[in-house]
């Protein structure tokens, strides 16, 4: 047990000894960041219409503040050290006490610096991208949402809390997916999102609950859980199979195969959005998941890291082999998105080293992945259209966009010396240090990544304009989140760099029992297979036509890739169809002739019933109150006339009883 | 010396007219006369049996019936003279006031 929380396995602490003392002011204020941007949202939506710029001012201005918080907290977390942990009754179910709490370390400072910096960008990006859109105003309160949820999920020290933020992330993530939902093609991408990664969601829950369980349910906060499996309390086979469900959430969010589907269709949201979406926030939500609770994970039997690894280096080839044949320039990120969160993901399963990798490229993918995606939605700004078939030369008519896209390609193919380079240098000396076919199977992607790059730079900056638009560079509230973007891929990586002391280990790890050395035949032998795959690539496409050249060549493969392996088509036909037409179809006919005829007999019965109610009532009841009235009536109307008003007739029946008695009297003895 | 049933015999016959005139006299002042037939006939039987019986307490009872008689006849004569103005009428037939 290394790390933070096996120090305080070994130490046998209390919760209690995770706080330092006296942490500075924004270690114990962390809690405005994510507090920041949900304050915004409500802002924009009540007031945003009726404010000069159409609202997105509060946003911006949030997400600005909470960005220099964020830096302010990262600063303070390398002052001080220590996480800080700060939690406030929320309710009580019985016996178990949910806290609202935070729970500051390095890696929820650096995810804060990530997700605010990537959403600042966005935020400031949108207002040149979707100016003159009909639901602008809206678009900035779900974004402002969508950034506040990620950063509850950031700073959760609980896991009910942690769910809180991660639903309100698939909310907001279905809704802005979805944001032009006047295509039914787009309304239905951002469902294919929600119901995917809820599939992932629900597994993930259980963990939770089994968590919840680990303590007895007594507290749902991580570390109470995590001190109870470092206690060895907890059976093997339990941890595994929690372990294995809080995967679970990891693979739908972070859209690993098989649950990756809907990531590349998510590409039908404003571009803005795959940016948020795709470098900081929803898909680093489930790779942060996994290394939030990465005590389970290695307290689990070796066999669940394997499958993490295992569906990882699927994921990553299988993404990059797709993202070779794609003409959409947002699907090839989309892909190439799926290659480098599987890269998270699959060094993840090699124990602690792979999450500092996990998470330094984490770090440095944020930044130039939402760089490749503002610049690919400066592009489509210019050309309107998404295919690349559609563009090309257009290096020169935006020079900005050009460059700036220049740098996160080369990122992302991993040339010395951006960000890509530093962070997939670490992947392979780890992968290379645990699992050698790790080490094969991340080249081979890093290979590939590089030329399916080439083939995107080259094929829409490069060659002829083959589109039918006017290309012209982009206003400056979209140059300049590039430019700022481009200026952190280059920095970024140099923190990670050993030969400068690495120093964004000291931050993910309080304690850092292992430090990844540089090895320098790793990072030649990775030049290499980055150069191979820019040269293969440069080869193929420099002559830029506008049909893709391999479409040829590859022939039914090409087909094979189109169709993204068939297995879209295959959820269609095994799952989605059954259970849209035939098993909703049977529902609606259970629900109408069971469900009604069940509801409609009892109401038939019940008026029968009432009928004979009222029946008895009307007949028996009234008629007897009635005929009771009638005879009292009638029999008064006849007395009536013994009162006649003639005092003589009283007396005449006064003294006729009196003979009548005196009769009776006389005969009686 | 007078016997007892006759004097018995004339109190029945003075009390039996008194009814007879309260049954079937319509005038109002009839009505309160033949009253105080009836109760002089009352009268006639206490002094009798007073006479009879040598006990006095009968006469005291006598004295009582006649002061009675005495207001009784001064209320009702004063209804009379009410109803007479009211009505210009002192026959008991149309005085009926209080009926169905």
């Amino acid at each position: 047990m290394v790390g933070l929380f096996g120090v305080l396995a070994e130490e046998g602490g209390a919760a209690a000894e995770i706080v330092h003392a006296a942490p500075n002011w924004f270690a114990q204020n962390a809690w405005l960041v994510p507090l920041l941007p949900f304050l915004s949202a409500p802002l924009i939506l009540f007031f945003g219409k009726r404010t000069p710029g159409k609202g997105p001012i509060y946003g911006i201005v949030a997400v600005g503040a909470s960005f220099l918080l964020s830096l302010g907290v990262l600063w303070s977390f390398v002052q001080d050290g220590g996480p800080y942990e700060k939690a406030v009754e929320w309710f009580t179910i019985g016996s178990l006490h949910v806290e609202a709490g935070m729970y500051v370390d390095g890696l929820t400072a650096v995810m804060f610096v990530v997700v605010t910096a990537v959403s600042l960008c966005v935020h400031v990006y949108s207002l040149g991208y979707m100016h003159g859109d009909s639901r602008y105003t809206w678009f900035y309160f779900v974004l402002s949402m969508f950034t506040g949820a990620m950063l509850i999920v950031v700073i959760s020290d609980n896991v009910i809390q942690l769910l809180v933020g991660w639903e309100i992330m698939g909310v907001c993530s279905y809704l802005l997916i979805g944001h032009w939902f006047e295509e039914r093609e787009n309304s239905n991408a951002g469902i294919k999102a929600f119901i995917t990664t809820r599939i992932g969601d629900v597994p993930m829950m259980f963990g939770f609950f089994a968590l919840i369980a680990l303590t007895g349910f007594t507290s749902a906060s991580i570390h109470d859980a995590e001190e109870v499996i470092a206690g060895g309390e907890a059976s093997a086979l339990f941890v595994s199979i929690t372990a294995i469900l809080l995967f679970g959430g990891a693979i739908g969010k972070s859209a690993q195969f098989p649950l990756h589907v809907w990531l590349p269709d998510a590409m039908a949201g404003p571009t803005p959005v795959s940016a948020l979406i795709h470098a900081a926030t929803m898909v680093a939500a489930g790779v942060y998941l996994v290394g939030r609770f990465y005590e389970v994970f290695l307290a689990a039997d070796p066999w669940v890291l394997q499958t993490v690894s295992i569906i990882g280096a699927i994921t990553m080839i299988g993404a990059a082999i797709l993202a070779i044949a794609q003409d959409d320039i947002k699907r090839v990120l989309a892909y190439s998105t799926l290659s480098q969160l599987a890269y998270m993901v699959a060094i993840l399963g090699v124990g602690e080293l792979g999450r500092d990798a996990a998470f330094f490229h984490l770090f440095t993918h944020a930044f130039f992945k939402a760089l490749l995606f503002l610049g690919a939605g400066s592009v489509i700004h210019a050309v309107h259209s998404n295919n690349m078939s559609d563009m090309g030369g257009l290096r020169k008519p935006m020079p900005i966009t050009f460059w700036t896209m220049l740098i996160g390609s080369l990122a992302l193919a991993g040339v010395f010396p951006f960000a890509g380079f530093w962070s997939k240098d670490e992947l392979l000396i780890v992968s290379n240090k645990t699992e050698m076919w790790l080490f094969v199977a991340m080249l081979a992607t890093a290979i590939l990544t590089a030329y399916y790059t080439t083939r995107m730079v080259l094929r829409t900056f490069f060659g002829e304009y083959t589109g039918h638009a006017h290309p012209h560079e982009s206003p400056r509230t979209m140059t300049g989140p590039l430019v700022a973007l481009a200026a952190a891929t280059v920095g970024v990586g140099l923190l990670g760099a050993p030969q400068l002391g690495a120093v964004f280990f000291d931050w993910v790890y309080l304690e850092h029992p292992e430090e990844i050395t540089f090895v320098a035949w790793a990072a030649i032998v990775g030049s290499i297979g980055t150069l191979a795959g820019i040269g293969v690539g440069w080869a193929i496409y420099k002559d830029r036509t506008v049909v893709d050249p391999m479409k040829r060549r590859l022939g039914g493969f090409w087909t094979v890739l189109l169709n993204r392996y068939y297995i879209d088509d295959f959820y269609m036909a095994a799952i989605v169809r059954p259970v849209r037409d035939r098993l909703s179809a049977f529902v609606y006919w259970t629900n109408q002739k069971v469900l009604d005829g069940i509801v409609n007999g009892a109401a038939t019965l019940a008026r029968g019933l009432a009928r004979v109610v009222m029946w008895i009532d009307r007949t028996i009841i009234d008629g007897a109150v009635n005929g009771l009235g009638q005879i009292t009536g009638e029999s008064g109307g006849l007395l009536k006339y013994l009162q006649s008003g003639n005092v003589q007739w009283y007396a005449v029946a006064l003294f006729a009883g009196v003979l009548v008695l005196t009769a009776f009297f006389i005969r009686l003895p | 010396m007078i016997r007892l049933p006759m004097v018995l015999i004339f109190s029945a016959l003075l009390f039996s007219a008194g009814v007879y005139g309260v049954l079937a006299r319509r005038n109002a002042v009839m009505v309160l006369m033949a009253i105080e037939l009836m109760l002089n006939a009352v009268n006639v039987n206490l002094v009798a049996f007073s006479a009879e019986l040598q006990d006095v307490s009968a006469q005291v009872f006598a004295l009582f019936v006649i002061a009675v008689a005495a207001a009784e006849v001064g209320i009702g004569l004063a209804i009379v003279i009410l109803l007479f103005r009211n009505r210009a009428s002192i026959n008991v037939d149309e005085v009926n006031l209080l009926r169905w």
